[in-house]
C-alpha cells in the first residue's frame, strides 16, 4: 500500500508518520511537499501534525490556499482514506472535509501526555482492528485541541455512527461531547487530534495505534483482492 | 538615528560616548591602537559588541582554559558554535547550552523562546538536525506576583518556540530560590545527531567565494542585546531597555530544514548563526577563523525597516538569520535551494585576503577593521578573585541536624516545595514526544531519546545545586556534575560529555570572580574524574539585581550514552517483591539542604562533602549492573534526600508502594543530603549478583503491592504514608502555588 504524506512548511511531525507506516509497518510511504499536490497513484494520503504555517492566523488555517487542498479534496471525493492528526485534523476541518471548528484548550496552555480514548465505532476502516468499547492510550500534543462542533451536529455524528474515539479520562480540553476522532459523512476521511503514528513501538508511547493503521491496510487489501 | 546624525570620530573620543555602548577607557584605547586611527560611530559598535564579555569571554577566558575539553570522543571542542562527539558508527552527537536571562528578566516568553531558537541554530549550522532540547530554569520562590509572572511566561515561551518547530524537550530542572527573584535564569540546550562527514564549520575561505544571508529581514530589534546581556538588568529602568528581539518558530523550521539541505552540498564553504552582535560576529569570526577577510554590502542585506544605518544593522539581533559562504558561482543554487522553503538567500559580500571586514554602504567604506582584531584581540582580563568572608565563617561551622518535630508533616512539606514537587505543570507545556524518538520523557532522572535508526540511545540531563556552590564553590562545582552524571548513570547511559551555562553575578566584585574560579576548578576535576570533558558553553555574568548577585550557579548540561536501549532505565518501581537497595550512608548533611532552608529560611555551614574517587567507583558499580540486567530501577539521592527519593520512586508506579528499614539518626537518614547516593530495586534473583557488583549496597527492603509508604528505624516507625496522599501533595504544589494570591 502507497501513502502519500502531505508535508505543509511547518509540518513538523511529518516524520513520525513516514516512519510509522514505512519503518514499522514497512509500506511505500513518499513525501509529498505542498506545491507538488500529485496525489495520483496513492492509495491513502497521511495529514501530519505539526505547527504548519506556524499556527498563524488559526491552526490549519493557511494551508487552505496552498495548491494541495484541491487535489486532496479530490483524493477525498474519491472515497480513498485520508488520515489528519493533530493540526492535520484542523486542516481538514478548516478544508471543510470534516465537521467542527478547534478552540483553545481550555486551560488555555499547550498540553502533552497520553490519552485514554475509547473506541466507539469499529465498522470504519480506520478501526475495524479493535474492540468496541476498547480503551486505548494513544500520545497527544495540542494548544489547540479545544474541539468545537454545534448541538444539532453532535447529534448528526451520533446519528451516523461518526464519532470514532472519545476521551475517557475526562481529559478532553473541553472539547466538545468529549469527541476526540470524527470521520466525515462516506466514512474515509478520518480526524483525530492524538496521535496515533506515536504509538507504534513498545519502546517509543506503545502500541495502541497499530490497528488503526493495520486497519487501513487490512481493508485496503481486501479490495484489492476483490478488484483482482 | 540617521547615520547624518551620528557623532564623528572625534566626538567619539571626546565626549566619551563608547562608555554608552559599554567600552571602558582602556578598550576604547586599545582599538585605538590596533586602527591606528580613532574609530568612527560604526566601527566603535563593532568593537564594543565583540568586545562584550558576551562574545569575547574577556573576563572569563582565563578561567574556562582550566576545563579538559579533550576526550577520545572529541570531535569539536569550544568555538565552533556547538561541541560535537564521537558516539559511533559514523554518527555524532552535537550540543550546546546557552542563557537567555537578561531577555527573560524584561521580556520572559520573547526571551525564553529566543534562547531555544538561538540554541537550535547553533547546533544545525554545524550541520546536525537536533533531536532534542533540555532547559534549566531558575526563579524566585513564587511567593511575588512578578516571579510568578516570570515563571509562568518563561515556560510557555520555551513551549511555543519548541513545540511549533517540532522539536521534542526531553529533559529539564527547575529550581526555586528567591536569590534569583526578578532574576531568572532561563538556560537553553539543544542536542543534535549528525554524520560525521556532514560537519560544518562558521569559516569564510577562499578569496573570491560569495557571502550570502538567509533568512529573517533585518530589523532594529535586539540592537546592542551582547552588551546588555552583559550587565546588570536594573529592573527599575525598563524604560531604557533596547527593543527585545522576537523569535519566530515558523521561519525557523523553514531555515532550518534549507540549512540542513544546504550542508549537503558541495557548494557550501561555512555557515554560522547570526547570534549575539549578529551580523558583526558571524561575519568578524568567520573571517578570523579562517584566515580571511570579509566585505560586505550593507546595500543588500535584506531590511524590515526603512533608513536603517550601518550601525544599527551590525549590531541588530533580530532572530532566525544565518551567513553563508558559499563557492564563487553556486549562489544561484543555494538561492534556489532556499526559495524552496519561502526563504530569502541573497548574496550580501566576498572574501577576501586582507583580513579587514570592510563594510560598504550607499557607495562608501563606513568600516574597516581588522577581523581578528574583533574577533580574537579583545582585551583578556586576569580579575581580581577574594575569598569572601562567609566562606571562612560557614567552613568552621559544626554541622547539626534542623529540629524536626514531626517526620510525616516534615516529609509532606518538602514535597510541596517547588524545587522538590513535581514538575508536571512545566512539561506538560511542552511536545515531549515529537519525531517518535522519545524513549524517557520528562519526569525521570534523565531524558533518553533513540538514535533514529539505530538501538542506541542518547540520555540527556542538566544540572547545578546552586545553594552548595554558594556555601563552597569548588565542592559545589563537583557535585554538579558527579550529579549530571548520576542522572544519566541511573537511566543505564554512559556519560560523554559536557555542556556549561555559567552564570554568576557581576565578575568585578571579586566574591564573585572568586566563586567562578573555584567552581571552575571543581568542575573540572570532576569532568576528569569522570571522563566528561567539557565540548561548549556559555557564559552569563552579570546576573544581580539591585547590587545582589545570584547565587553562583554553573548549570552542567550533560548527554551520555545508552549502548543498548533495552538497558534504559527508569526512576519508577517496577514490580512488586522486587528488593530496595541504598548505595552509601548518610552523614549530616544539612548544609545547603532544602531541609535547611525550609526550616531555618537559609542557607549555611558547610555544603556536603564529595569523595570523587567514591563517586566514580559507585556510579562504574551502578551502571555496570545496569548494563548487565540487574537493575529495575535506578535514582540517585538529591534535593530532600532519602524519604523524598523513596517518595518519586513510588509516585511514579501505579499501585505500589514501599517497606524499608533504615538505621541511624532518623532526620538524618530520611533528609540528609549526602553526595554519591542512589537508590535501586533489583529483582529478587539478582540480588546476590547486584551485592556482588556493587559494593556499597545495603538492602534495606521490598517493594510492595500495598499503596504504603513504611519506613522504620532502629527505635520503630518513622514514616507511614499512603502513596496517594504524598503523591497528590507533590504532584500538585507548582499550581497551587501559582493560584494563590499574594
Amino acid at each position: 500500500m502507497k501513502f502519500a504524506i502531505l508535508v505543509f512548511p511547518g509540518s513538523g511531525c511529518d516524520i513520525d508518520m513516514h516512519h510509522a507506516v514505512k519503518s514499522v509497518l514497512g509500506n511505500e510511504a513518499e513525501y509529498i511537499w505542498h506545491t507538488e499536490a500529485n496525489l495520483e497513484g496513492f492509495d491513502a494520503v497521511l495529514i501530519p501534525s505539526g505547527a504548519s504555517y506556524g499556527d498563524y492566523l488559526r491552526p490549519g488555517a493557511l494551508a487552505q490556499s496552498s495548491p494541495a487542498i484541491e487535489s486532496l479534496k479530490a483524493f477525498a471525493a474519491s472515497g480513498k482514506p485520508v488520515l489528519g492528526v493533530g493540526n492535520g485534523f484542523q486542516i481538514l476541518a478548516e478544508a471543510g472535509l470534516l465537521p467542527g471548528a478547534f478552540l483553545r484548550n481550555k486551560g488555555l496552555k499547550f498540553r502533552s501526555g497520553n490519552a485514554k480514548l475509547t473506541v466507539l465505532n469499529t465498522d470504519s476502516k480506520f478501526t475495524s482492528d479493535y474492540e468496541n468499547g476498547q480503551v486505548i492510550t494513544i500520545p497527544f500534543a495540542h494548544e489547540y485541541g479545544n474541539y468545537f462542533v454545534d448541538e444539532e451536529t453532535v447529534t448528526e455524528l451520533k446519528n451516523n455512527n461518526r464519532i470514532v474515539f472519545t476521551y475517557a479520562d475526562g481529559n478532553t480540553d473541553g472539547s466538545t461531547a468529549d469527541i476526540a476522532g470524527v470521520l466525515n459523512e462516506q466514512g474515509n476521511v478520518l480526524g483525530m487530534m492524538p496521535l496515533p503514528e506515536r504509538a507504534v513501538e513498545e519502546i517509543i508511547g506503545g502500541t495502541d495505534g497499530l490497528p488503526l493503521f493495520n486497519s487501513i491496510l487490512k481493508r485496503w487489501s481486501e479490495n484489492n483482492v476483490s478488484h483482482a | 538615528m540617521s547615520a547624518m546624525h551620528e557623532p564623528n570620530a572625534q566626538q567619539i573620543k571626546d565626549e566619551q560616548l563608547y562608555r554608552q555602548m559599554g567600552m571602558t577607557d582602556e578598550e576604547f584605547e586599545r582599538a585605538v591602537g590596533m586602527l591606528g586611527r580613532l574609530p568612527n560611530y560604526t566601527e566603535t559598535g563593532l568593537f564594543s559588541a565583540l568586545w562584550s564579555e558576551h562574545c569575547s569571554y574577556k573576563s572569563s577566558k582565563p578561567v574556562l582554559r582550566k576545563f579538559p575539553t579533550e576526550g577520545a570522543r572529541v570531535l569539536q571542542g569550544p568555538g565552533e558554535g556547538a561541541g560535537i562527539v564521537d558516539i559511533g558508527d559514523n554518527q555524532a552527537a552535537v550540543f550546546k547550552m546557552e542563557s537567555h536571562n537578561s531577555p527573560s528578566a524584561i521580556e520572559p516568553f520573547i526571551g525564553a523562546a529566543t534562547g531555544a531558537g538561538g540554541v537550535l541554530r547553533d547546533v544545525f549550522s554545524m550541520g546536525a538536525r537536533p533531536v532534542a532540547l533540555v532547559n534549566s530554569l531558575r526563579f524566585g520562590d513564587l511567593t511575588e506576583a512578578r516571579d510568578r509572572y516570570l515563571f509562568e511566561e518563561a515556560v510557555a515561551g520555551i513551549a511555543s518556540y519548541g513545540n511549533a518547530i517540532g522539536i521534542p524537550t526531553i529533559a529539564g530542572e527547575v529550581q526555586f530560590d528567591n536569590c534569583y527573584s526578578k532574576r531568572p535564569l532561563v538556560n537553553a540546550m539543544a542536542v543534535g545527531l549528525l554524520n560525521h562527514e556532514d560537519i560544518q564549520k562558521g569559516i569564510a575561505s577562499g578569496v573570491g567565494n560569495i557571502v550570502m544571508y538567509a533568512g529573517a529581514t533585518t530589523g532594529r530589534d535586539g540592537i546592542h542585546g551582547a552588551t546588555m546581556s552583559s550587565s546588570e538588568v536594573s529592573v527599575d529602568k525598563e524604560g531604557e531597555l533596547p527593543v527585545m528581539q522576537a523569535g519566530d518558530p515558523f521561519l525557523e523550521k523553514l531555515v532550518m530544514e534549507a540549512c540542513l539541505e544546504l550542508v549537503k552540498s558541495d557548494a557550501l564553504i561555512g555557515i554560522q548563526d547570526m547570534g549575539a552582535a549578529g551580523l558583526t560576529s558571524s561575519a568578524a569570526e568567520m573571517a578570523s577563523k579562517a584566515g580571511y577577510g570579509v566585505e560586505l554590502n550593507l546595500d543588500l542585506v535584506p531590511q524590515r525597516e526603512e533608513g536603517m544605518t550601518a550601525y544599527e544593522m551590525m549590531l541588530s539581533e533580530s532572530q532566525e538569520r544565518m551567513l553563508i559562504v558559499v563557492k564563487k558561482g553556486r549562489e544561484q543554487e543555494v538561492t534556489d535551494l532556499f526559495a524552496k522553503y519561502n526563504i530569502e538567500a541573497v548574496v550580501i559580500g566576498k572574501v577576501t585576503d586582507d583580513k579587514m571586514l570592510r563594510l560598504l554602504h550607499k557607495g562608501e567604506v563606513v568600516a574597516e577593521v581588522s577581523a581578528d582584531a574583533l574577533a580574537e584581540d579583545a582585551p583578556v582580563y586576569h580579575k581580581k578573585a577574594e575569598e569572601p568572608a562567609y566562606f571562612k565563617e560557614f567552613q568552621a561551622m559544626e554541622m547539626s541536624e534542623p529540629v524536626v518535630d514531626d517526620l510525616h508533616a516534615t516529609l509532606k512539606d518538602l514535597l510541596q516545595r517547588p524545587t522538590i514537587a513535581s514538575k508536571e505543570w512545566v512539561y506538560n507545556q511542552f511536545d515531549t514526544q515529537a519525531r517518535s524518538n522519545t524513549v524517557v520523557a520528562p519526569g525521570s532522572s534523565a531524558g533518553v531519546i533513540r538514535v533514529s535508526g539505530t538501538n542506541k540511545g542518547l540520555a540527556m540531563t542538566s544540572d547545578c545545586n546552586s545553594r552548595f556552590v554558594y556555601l563552597d564553590p569548588e565542592t559545589g562545582g563537583k557535585i554538579a556534575v558527579a550529579e549530571a552524571a548520576r542522572n544519566l548513570i541511573c537511566s543505564g547511559a554512559e556519560p560523554i560529555a559536557i555542556t556549561d551555562c555559567l552564570n554568576f553575578g557581576s565578575a568585578d566584585k571579586p566574591e564573585v570572580f572568586w566563586q567562578f574560579e573555584k567552581s571552575a576548578e571543581g568542575i573540572s576535576e570532576a569532568c576528569r574524574k569522570l571522563n566528561a570533558p567539557v565540548i561548549s558553553g556559555n557564559v552569563s555574568l552579570s546576573n544581580e539585581v539591585n547590587g545582589v548577585p545570584i547565587y553562583p550557579t554553573p548549570t552542567i548540561g550533560m548527554v551520555g550514552l545508552v549502548h543498548d536501549l533495552s538497558q534504559t532505565t527508569t526512576t519508577e518501581f517496577k514490580n512488586a517483591g522486587d528488593v530496595i537497595y541504598v548505595i552509601g550512608e548518610a552523614s549530616v548533611d544539612f548544609g545547603g539542604s532544602e531541609l535547611q532552608q525550609m526550616t531555618q529560611g537559609k542557607i549555611f555551614g558547610q555544603a556536603p562533602s564529595i569523595d570523587l574517587e567514591v563517586e566514580a567507583a559507585r556510579q562504574r558499580e551502578l551502571l555496570t549492573a545496569i548494563q548487565s540486567g540487574l537493575v529495575q530501577s535506578a535514582t540517585d539521592l538529591s534535593e530532600g534526600g532519602f524519604a523524598v527519593a523513596l517518595c518519586e520512586k513510588a509516585f511514579g508506579a501505579e499501585g505500589l508502594g514501599a517497606g524499608v528499614t533504615i538505621s541511624g539518626s532518623a532526620v538524618t537518614a530520611l533528609f540528609s543530603e549526602t553526595q554519591s547516593r542512589f537508590l535501586v530495586t533489583v529483582k529478587e534473583e539478582h540480588a546476590a549478583a547486584f551485592e556482588k557488583a556493587v559494593a556499597d549496597a545495603t538492602k534495606i527492603g521490598v517493594v510492595t503491592d500495598s499503596n504504603q509508604i513504611v519506613i522504620n528505624g532502629d527505635n520503630g516507625l518513622l514514616i507511614d504514608g499512603t502513596v496517594d496522599e504524598l503523591r497528590s501533595a507533590w504532584r500538585g504544589a507548582i499550581k497551587c502555588l501559582l493560584n494563590s494570591e499574594a
